[in-house]
């Protein structure tokens, strides 16, 4: 035996110790892991041995090879006999490398129970305060379970060092084992009050964290907290209280005015600039949730701008970034505030912190006037031009467009100018918002008709351009801008100064080069501009009976009779090449075009006047509406909406009632009467009816500028006087304009208002007193600037919800109140005893509370005994309580008749609903390709294209995602939503973390944090689709966004607030969009050479080949070009242009696929996904 | 909570891309390196240590990095005076702590760590009462005989001095020494 030892600690000499580990490590940069696996031989060695320091070193060494990135599972159970060893430096080493390589998988943790279970009644505090460490790191819901009990029992240990970490471990417990809060909580609850500041500092904290978690059930513990947080010094204790409260005032307004007072005493008394951050932060998270009614929250307000003002003036960046973070709060609920200090987020502008930066341009959108606009922009594009990263070029891009276009403009003076901002824009470098600025161009062309002129001539210079533009901009989605160029030239054609060259522009060979979407809008509005330049030259010759009756007479007298027909030679020269187009749009518009220039030709041949004939084809105007126009509409007196006309047939039709916004990008065609064949007769016939019609419509609107007062005023239609602002805007500016030229303009331009306001404040006395105290400085508030011109504002809801999201598809409007319940069930005596003793609570907190405000209300928010959001046995008792009588339940009489007619309403809707849902149902699944169209007998197996996403008690969530070429880079995801549960789940909103590729498309002026609102509520029992967009930024890779999806669910009984968790997929596959591609064009592509190949075999699949073709097409999104025999080729595209080519050959019981594509990257992604489908077979 | 601590140094360069623990490291360490000394030490974090919740809180130390990633329960200011704490802490417990002693102490640094916070959070912040509580249990160590016994380590002494390599062991080189793994990342 003794011969044995002495052996051991020879042995021992020769081993290595940690350091001589890193030492050596060290030492051998080149092998590193050849040394390193040398080492892990020795080691293994090492822990063969019988002397427990020999391996409490190895496990030493371990836990730094663990570190570098190596696996030791295979250790685990040497770390056990480490942790177990009596030794406290042995056992620290254990229990070290525990906590590093253990986690829930590790089989061995069962065996580690009843060793913990000695260690935490060791008499050592170090022993058990390892042992406690250590747990804290891979506690199980096993070991929470078994060891509870002992770690509740310290919870009251001698010892303070002991007690902090029972407290603090407490924590995991209960994530892992919810059952154990109830018993612990009281316990928990008297830590607060521990003599020990560090036991009770543990205990604030474990609260807070589980508060957070689940704030409404720890209100009852505000008056506590709240006694702790004016008598505590510790200021780490005081900010995590302080950051509780801000979480807890939403649920609980009455919280936040008790809370003001305090917090403001220790803004001004506090040193510690953490603290006072935290404070400032949960005044304005108070001042929020308040909102409105307390009388002196101005000064609060101003105190915390205040405080914030000195942070971001501070030198340390941390502060002013923070500070700035804390100001976009404030903006949202008081921008009159912030807005005083806009010379300081202007000045962090020029910051050299690109965070800072950002944060500044987050406040900027508040800090804009009428005034002061132009200035900012200029500033922004200068920052533009020295941006390097793209990402902050299209922050800032974004920025300037949503301060120039929030509130419907309202900042825009001069719409020249803007208008040129957004050419400018067009000229950045790989930018992803196109789209954006061509939305821009639409709404400003289309709604301020004065600018009209102006716009077609710079969006001609920019068609002249266009070859700049698109070439190598395919990628970036710039050449949008194009959509809109050809749109607004066509459209008011009658401003454009020379059609004929613009006309050209668009029919140049390189046109085929640019998306489907942007060549069907060239193709449509080169007939506009044929039909332009024929009426001109009508109206040039001599036959005035002809000409038409609104004819602008001073058309260029230059156009030379021959004009027209050159114009028609062009585009009969030029078409065809549309008419070859692969995108089916562009085919049809261009052979339609085709065939009427031809025989508008040949008309014209014959001397007959086809101009108005033609101009009637677009005749029309285009008037925005809003979503909500309809409200403003006053309902005449004595008209019920809600009575039936007639009994509603049984199966009458869910319509889609909601007005469709009228310039989403895709659609302005649409919204275009067309008539066809009509003689001018008939037209002007029509016309009139129309008219006639119109003014005897209540529902129909024209655009007037306040619209609000006038319905107001005037029932009728005819009282509306339609401002048309006439201004002398210079028709034709030379070449692509430079924005600054409006800045000095402007000021000119305010100047004359100036003196003009000037001479007249002279003459009216009165106003001289307000007058003079703004000195010779001139005024220089906002409402002094008249806007050169006006927008077209429809109504005033207009900037509330301008969703870029699709309607879903069957829409229902806004869910009204919660359905009465069905069930009956009788109420149980223990849930009133538990109601009781919530009462009781709830009355003492409201005690608390109302000490100080007066009464309100009073509103039983419901306070059970604290309780994990996971924990299931012991939930709140479901809402059951029979209702009787609606009526009687009602308490406040005068809403009855409302809540009837809502119910009414709900009844009807449910029941489409379940129509709808039924409709759904029999439709089956989509099919996804129509290549498939060779009849065989064999039945499709059913596929369905909806995934599961996410599911709770209250709702399940599945989903598809489709792409389209139409969105450039963008997905949509259609989101079915079905509603499990019996309560009303309202307010849904979907927020994403977006990544760096993928981001969810969000109303303007929504931060990137911000989610996305669900437009309809979900009665119970059920479900509905949503749609939302995603930009990709590379289609190359799969990819997971992780999302939330956060709802209130509401029942008789109150309602809680809900969320769920989820990760949407983006495969491949689903960037693809089924393609139709000809044989020959499939073989030109595999020749060209630019595809790289490879090839994926799958055995034992016994489907038929053509159901495996259909599965692939369905998946997958490919279409078949050819097939023969048991071999086919599939051809498919990414949203972005990538071409994808399979060639399918099924043998015995194996079907092997050979992918081509343009991307390596790409094909790597889409094999493996092939793959798993096949699979699947 | 806190979520993650690392620790690395200028160079930070991950030594095998196993595990997401690397890839973890391997991504602060770009967000975190390209940034100046003089802005702000507060990040919203990458996407693989997952969602706008988080944030990076760090600190630089002449060639180290302090980085912390925590929830929104968590003040910032507090961490990033957390994090002095801890560093001042290492200092008093190794006496003028340089990058070399926490390469060759990493078992150490855990056990201050320890100290400091606990399963994600904090578990003291008073500066004294930590190096306290070190002391004790070096002292319960040293009255242990320490982890490798007096002849072991003489004989260690002796082999280095034969080495010719001694010099390099000055060469910070590309070290990196990460604490990770606090509690299990998301």
């Amino acid at each position: 035996m003794a011969l044995k030892m002495v052996k051991g600690s020879i042995d021992r000499m020769f081993d290595k110790n940690l350091q001589d580990l890193v030492r050596g490590i060290r030492n051998h940069k080149e092998d590193e892991a050849k040394y390193i696996s040398q080492c892990i031989d020795e080691i293994k060695q090492e822990l063969r041995q019988d002397s427990l320091a020999v391996k409490a070193n190895a496990v030493c060494k371990l836990t730094y090879l663990q570190m570098l990135g190596y696996d030791i599972s295979w250790a685990a159970f040497n770390i056990i006999e480490v942790m177990s060893a009596s030794k406290f430096t042995f056992k620290r080493v254990g229990y070290l490398a525990a906590s590093q390589c253990f986690h829930e998988g590790t089989d061995v943790i069962m065996l580690t129970t009843n060793q913990i279970r000695k260690d935490l009644s060791s008499p050592s505090q170090y022993d058990t305060g390892v042992a406690l460490t250590g747990l804290s790191c891979f506690v199980t819901p096993d070991l929470a379970r078994d060891l509870a009990n002992d770690i509740m029992t310290l919870m009251s240990h001698t010892k303070p060092y002991i007690r902090k970490k029972a407290v603090l471990i407490m924590y995991k417990v209960f994530l892992k084992y919810p059952e154990s809060l109830r018993p612990a909580f009281p316990r928990l609850k008297e830590k607060l009050e521990d003599p020990d500041p560090g036991v009770q500092s543990a205990a604030v904290n474990v609260i807070c964290e589980l508060a957070r978690r689940n704030p409404k059930n720890y209100l009852s513990l505000a008056p506590l907290f709240f006694k702790l947080m004016t008598s505590s010094t510790n200021n780490w204790v005081l900010i995590k209280i302080i950051k509780l409260f801000g979480a807890l005032t939403p649920l609980e307004p009455r919280l936040g005015k008790k809370l003001i007072e305090p917090l403001t005493n220790l803004i001004h008394s506090t040193s510690a600039m953490s603290l006072l951050y935290e404070c400032v932060n949960t005044v304005i998270a108070v001042l929020i949730s308040l909102s409105s009614g307390m009388p002196n929250h101005s000064a609060s307000i101003q105190l915390c701008v205040q405080k914030l003002r000195i942070l971001i003036e501070d030198s340390d960046q941390n502060l002013k970034y923070l500070g700035l973070l804390a100001m976009s709060k404030i903006l949202r609920t008081h921008p009159k505030s912030v807005q005083a200090h806009k010379d300081l987020v202007l000045q962090c502008l020029d910051d050299k912190d690109e965070s800072i930066r950002l944060r500044a341009l987050d406040l900027l959108y508040g800090m804009v006037s009428k005034k002061n606009l132009m200035e900012i922009v200029k500033q922004l594009l200068q920052h533009v031009d020295k941006a390097e990263g793209t990402a902050y070029r299209d922050e800032l891009l974004t920025k300037i467009i949503a301060i120039c276009s929030q509130g419907n403009y309202q900042h825009v003076t001069n719409f020249q100018w803007y208008i040129s901002i957004l050419v400018e824009l067009t000229r950045l470098e790989g930018t992803r918002h196109g789209h954006l600025i061509a939305a821009q161009m639409l709404d400003v062309a289309i709604r301020v008709k004065a600018i009209r002129a102006f716009a077609v001539a710079q969006m001609a210079a920019l068609l002249d351009s266009a070859p700049l533009l698109a070439s190598g901009a395919r990628r970036n989605g710039i050449c949008e801008v194009l959509y809109a160029a050809a749109w607004i030239c066509g459209e008011f054609s009658e401003h454009l100064q020379e059609p004929q060259q613009t006309l050209a522009a668009m029919l140049r060979p390189r046109v085929s080069a640019l998306p489907g979407h942007i060549q069907a809008v060239y193709v449509q509005n080169a007939l506009k501009l044929y039909t332009a330049v024929l009426q001109r030259q009508e109206q040039a010759a001599p036959d005035p009976q002809d000409a038409p009756p609104d004819a602008d007479a001073d058309a260029d007298a230059a156009d030379a009779p021959g004009a027209a027909q050159e114009a028609a030679q062009l585009l009969l020269e030029r078409l065809p090449q549309f008419v070859q187009s692969a995108d089916l749009e562009v085919q049809e518009r261009a052979s339609c075009v085709l065939q009427l220039v031809r025989q508008a030709q040949k008309l014209q041949a014959r001397g007959v006047p086809v101009a108005a004939e033609l101009s009637a084809l677009f005749a029309g105007e285009l008037n925005p509406v809003a979503p909500k126009a309809q409200k403003k509409v006053p309902v005449p007196e004595g008209l019920d909406l809600d009575a039936w006309i007639n009994e509603p047939p049984s199966d009458s039709e869910a319509e889609d009632e909601r007005p469709r916004a009228m310039f989403q990008e895709d659609e302005p065609r649409h919204a275009r009467p067309k008539a066809q064949e009509a003689d001018d007769e008939e037209l002007a016939r029509r016309r009139e009816a129309r008219r006639q019609e119109q003014a005897n419509n209540p529902f129909y609107i024209k655009s007037c500028p306040s619209p609000q007062k006038l319905y107001q005023d005037a029932p009728g239609v005819d009282h509306i006087p339609v401002v048309c602002i006439d201004l002398s805007v210079p028709l034709r500016v030379p070449g692509l304009p430079a924005s600054e030229q409006y800045v000095k303009l402007e000021e000119e331009r305010r100047h004359r208002q100036r003196a003009e306001k000037g001479g007249r404040k002279h003459r009216k006395k009165d106003k001289a007193g307000r007058g003079g105290r703004r000195g010779g400085s001139l005024p220089d508030s906002d409402e002094d600037i008249a806007p050169a011109q006006r927008v077209d504002i429809v109504t005033e809801e207009m900037p509330e919800r301008h969703r870029p999201v699709a309607p879903p598809k069957s829409p229902k409007k806004e869910a009204a109140a919660p359905k009465e319940r069905k069930s009956k069930k009788p109420k149980k005596e223990k849930g009133r005893g538990r109601d009781r003793d919530r009462d009781r609570k709830a009355q003492a907190l409201d005690l608390w509370l109302c000490s100080t405000p007066p009464a309100e209300p009073a509103e039983s928010t419901a306070l059970g005994t604290p309780s994990l959001d996971t924990e299931v046995p012991t939930a709140p008792q479901q809402p059951s309580e029979p209702c009787p009588d609606e009526g009687d339940r009602e308490p406040e009489a005068h809403k009855k008749p409302h809540k009837r007619k809502k119910q009414r309403q709900e009844k009807e809707r449910s029941g489409r609903d379940k129509k709808s849902r039924k409709k759904r149902a029999e439709d089956g699944p989509p099919l996804g390709t129509g290549a498939l169209e060779e009849a065989e007998e064999e039945p499709l197996p059913p596929m369905s294209s909806y995934a599961l996403l996410a599911e709770n008690d209250f709702v399940r969530m599945t989903y598809e995602v489709r792409g389209s070429l139409q969105g450039g880079s963008q997905v949509t995801v259609s989101l079915v939503l079905e509603n499990l549960s019996s309560h009303v789940l309202k307010s849904l909103e979907l927020g994403v973390l977006d990544s760096l590729n993928a981001r969810l498309a969000r109303p303007p002026g929504a931060s990137a944090h911000d989610g996305v609102p669900v437009p309809f509520q979900l009665p119970p029992g059920v479900s509905n689709e949503a749609q939302f967009v995603f930009s990709i930024q590379s289609v190359l890779t799969a990819q997971k966004l992780k999302g939330t999806l956060s709802f209130i669910a509401k029942n008789d009984e109150g309602s809680t607030h809900e969320k769920l968790d989820f990760k949407l997929a983006f495969t491949c596959s689903s960037y693809l969009v089924t393609t139709p591609c000809y044989s020959d064009a499939f073989a030109k592509l595999l020749e060209s050479g630019d595809l790289t190949g490879s090839c994926v075999k799958v055995d034992g699949i016994t489907m038929t080949f053509r159901n495996v073709l259909a599965k692939i097409c369905f998946h997958h999104r490919f279409s078949v070009v050819e097939r023969v025999g048991s071999c086919a080729s599939m051809y498919s595209r990414s949203i972005q242009g990538h071409h994808v080519c399979l060639l399918v050959k099924q043998a015995e019981q194996s079907v092997s696929v050979d992918v081509k594509c343009a991307d390596a990257t790409l094909l790597g992604s889409l094999l493996d996904e092939l793959r798993a489908t096949l699979s699947a077979c | 909570m806190i979520l993650a601590i690392l620790v690395f140094n200028n160079h930070g360069k991950p030594r095998l891309p196993e595990e997401i623990q690397q890839q973890i490291v391997r991504e602060t360490f770009h967000l975190v390196l390209k940034r100046d000394d003089n802005i702000c030490n507060f990040l919203e974090s990458g996407s693989l240590i997952g969602g706008s919740d988080y944030k990076l809180i760090y600190r630089h130390y002449a060639t180290l990095y302090f980085v912390f990633c925590v929830d929104s329960s968590e003040s910032e200011l507090g961490i990033l005076d957390l994090i002095q704490v801890f560093v001042e802490t290492l200092d008093k417990c190794f006496e003028n702590v340089c990058e070399l002693d926490l390469i060759f102490h990493m078992d150490k640094v855990h056990f201050i760590l320890q100290e400091v916070v606990m399963g994600g959070m904090v578990l003291e912040t008073n500066m004294n009462e930590i190096v306290a509580q070190m002391e004790a249990q070096n002292r319960l160590e040293k009255s242990e005989g320490g982890l490798s016994a007096a002849p072991a380590r003489a004989v260690s002494a002796v082999k280095n001095i034969n080495l010719p390599e001694i010099p390099r062991n000055i060469n910070i080189g590309d070290l990196n020494i990460k604490v990770p793994n606090l509690s299990q990342f998301v």
